[in-house]
């Protein structure tokens, strides 16, 4: 399962480090990186191999969340289809 | 996929409030018939607690998932008539209690289809069910009841349209700890849809499948803010604009109805891609209007603009979607639309204006407070005057208002969550007790001459 995570906020020290670690944690795959400064913003994104995580996507979701948190950061993950569905036909 | 794209629909999500208001579980009650009101029960409650056991979950872990929030989920069931006319049972609202029950074992917050299709006629469940309404709202609480008295192809059954008028009335006194509470739970229809997964006014009609999943999708603040962006421009401009929002919101219940089915093991039935508000700040059909250049939602040129906009809506998401349903357009209910709200309390907006604004809408009056000392014979005629205007111009109309015991213009009336609050609002003084009183069928219209 694809999923892709977005993480906004403002720049700092290590959050891809914080990110891609949990990440590693979790064991997810990490496919494919954007990262940009957007109106000052800090915001990248990732599209991620779940398949193999250790727990379930609520789980992942709120250590993800947790994660953002402590790196002053707002982390999201959400299905991949979402925004295929709603972008193309 | 674009970086841009990806934004956007978090954006849509986030800040726009772009959301699944309901996945709606429609469920055919047709095999619980009995003749013994108490095994009919029984069945019923078997039937919707084994089916709907998941329902909640599943749509909890979607919304998880998929990271868009899905509002309700919901029940919808065959007209409750039907088996209380198959049965010896006198008491039509044991069957709401059960049905109240089984809403609180399988945790949705509403159950609709205590209902009765009466166009033409009643049967003797269609009457033991229509007396029982005020009881069966005042004694449940989840349970969404609805009355069909007209049709485009059977005309409007005045006999009932006077029946209602009075249990409206009797409905909100017997809430009437609550401001008449049980009257938004009670919704007239005039060419009532057999797949509406929006309350009150769901039921799941005797041509569809045992089990379906209906989706309705909503999102005012998406549309509202993409209005934003072509300030000035031309109503060509605008339509379009329109009917590519209501794309992208309609592809999000096809993906997400579709996701529910396959998890339920239940047949996919149809996206309702409504314009439902709430009075939530940026969820407003009202804003869409003013959006336009109204000053304010009432004024003239309101009704113009709302057609423009239920037919972009339409036209946007047909394409979206396998199967489009249920009502489909822009809702305009007072107390749950901020923008609604203001335009009544600064006197833009009135009832005639309302009525109006019904014709070229997806329903009907809807969540309108009028005068608690409002008689039954007004309220019918209301009724009368919506079942007109939807059997004339084939389209679906309705009426849910609310006459709050107690009040009178000037006064607010505060239902709390996503039923917001509404101002009481005048209703015309004079009589019309005599037309109502006379009874009969108005018959159907005619389907030719169309000019």
């Amino acid at each position: 399962m694809k999923a892709i995570l977005t993480v906004i906020g403002k720049d700092n020290i290590g959050i891809i480090a914080g990110v891609s670690q949990k990440l590693a944690d979790l064991q997810v795959n990490i496919l494919d990186v954007s990262q940009t400064i957007m109106n000052g913003y800090f915001t990248m994104m990732m599209i991620l191999d779940v398949t193999k995580a250790t727990k379930n996507f609520g789980e992942i979701k709120k250590e993800l969340a947790d994660k953002g948190a402590e790196l002053n950061v707002q982390i999201k993950i959400q299905r991949e289809e979402i925004f295929s569905s709603m972008h193309s036909l | 996929m674009e970086t841009t794209q990806i934004l956007e629909t978090i954006r849509m999500i986030e800040e726009e409030k772009l959301d699944i208001r309901t996945i709606t579980m429609g469920i055919s009650l047709l095999d619980c018939a009995d003749s013994s009101g108490e095994s009919a029960r029984q069945k019923i409650y078997d039937k919707i607690t084994r089916l709907a056991e998941k329902l909640v979950e599943t749509g909890e872990s979607i919304e998880t998932e998929f990271g868009i929030p899905i509002i309700h989920k919901r029940i919808s069931v065959t007209p409750v008539s039907l088996l209380i006319g198959a049965s010896e049972e006198e008491d039509g609202a044991a069957f709401a209690q059960i049905l109240d029950q089984a809403a609180k074992e399988t945790g949705v917050n509403f159950i609709g289809g205590y209902s009765a299709l009466v166009q033409k006629g009643y049967t003797a469940g269609d009457r033991r069910l229509i007396e029982s309404i005020p009881e069966a709202l005042a004694t449940t609480e989840r349970v969404c009841s609805s009355v069909n008295v007209g049709s485009t192809r059977s005309g409007i059954n005045m006999d009932a349209v006077r029946e209602m008028g009075r249990m409206v009335k009797q409905t909100a006194e017997r809430t009437k700890d609550a401001d008449g509470l049980g009257c938004a739970k009670l919704v007239v229809f005039a060419n009532a849809v057999e797949d509406n997964p929006f309350m009150a006014g769901a039921f799941h009609g005797v041509g569809e499948a045992d089990c379906v999943i209906n989706v309705g999708v909503s999102g005012p603040g998406v549309v509202k803010r993409a209005l934003e962006k072509v300030k000035g421009e031309r109503f060509d401009v605008i339509a379009e604009t329109i009917k590519k929002i209501a794309f992208k919101i309609t592809r999000m219940g096809q993906l997400v109805g579709h996701e529910a089915s396959e998890r339920l093991g239940v047949p996919f039935g149809i996206v309702d891609l409504s314009l439902a508000p709430t009075p939530a700040v940026g969820d407003s059909v009202a804003h869409i209007l003013e959006e336009m250049g109204l000053e304010s939602a009432g004024t003239h040129g309101t009704t113009a603009a709302l057609a423009l906009l239920n037919d972009a809506v339409k036209k946007g998401g047909v394409m979206a979607c396998s199967h489009v349903g249920g009502l489909s357009g822009a809702f305009i209910p007072v107390s749950e639309d901020a923008g609604m709200i203001d335009a009544v309390t600064q006197g833009a907006l009135n009832l005639n204006k309302l009525e109006a604004m019904t014709a070229v809408c997806s329903v009907g009056l809807d969540m309108i407070a009028i005068p608690g000392d409002t008689p039954a014979e007004t309220i019918s005629a209301m009724i009368a005057d919506e079942a007109a205007i939807g059997v004339v111009n084939n389209k679906t109309t309705a009426v849910r208002v609310i006459p709050v015991p107690g009040k009178t213009v000037g006064d607010t009336v505060e239902f709390g969550g996503l039923l917001g609050r509404a101002p009481v609002m005048p209703v015309s003084r004079e009589s019309s007790a005599g037309f109502i009183a006379r009874g009969g069928r108005i018959p159907a219209p005619i389907h030719s001459f169309k000019n």
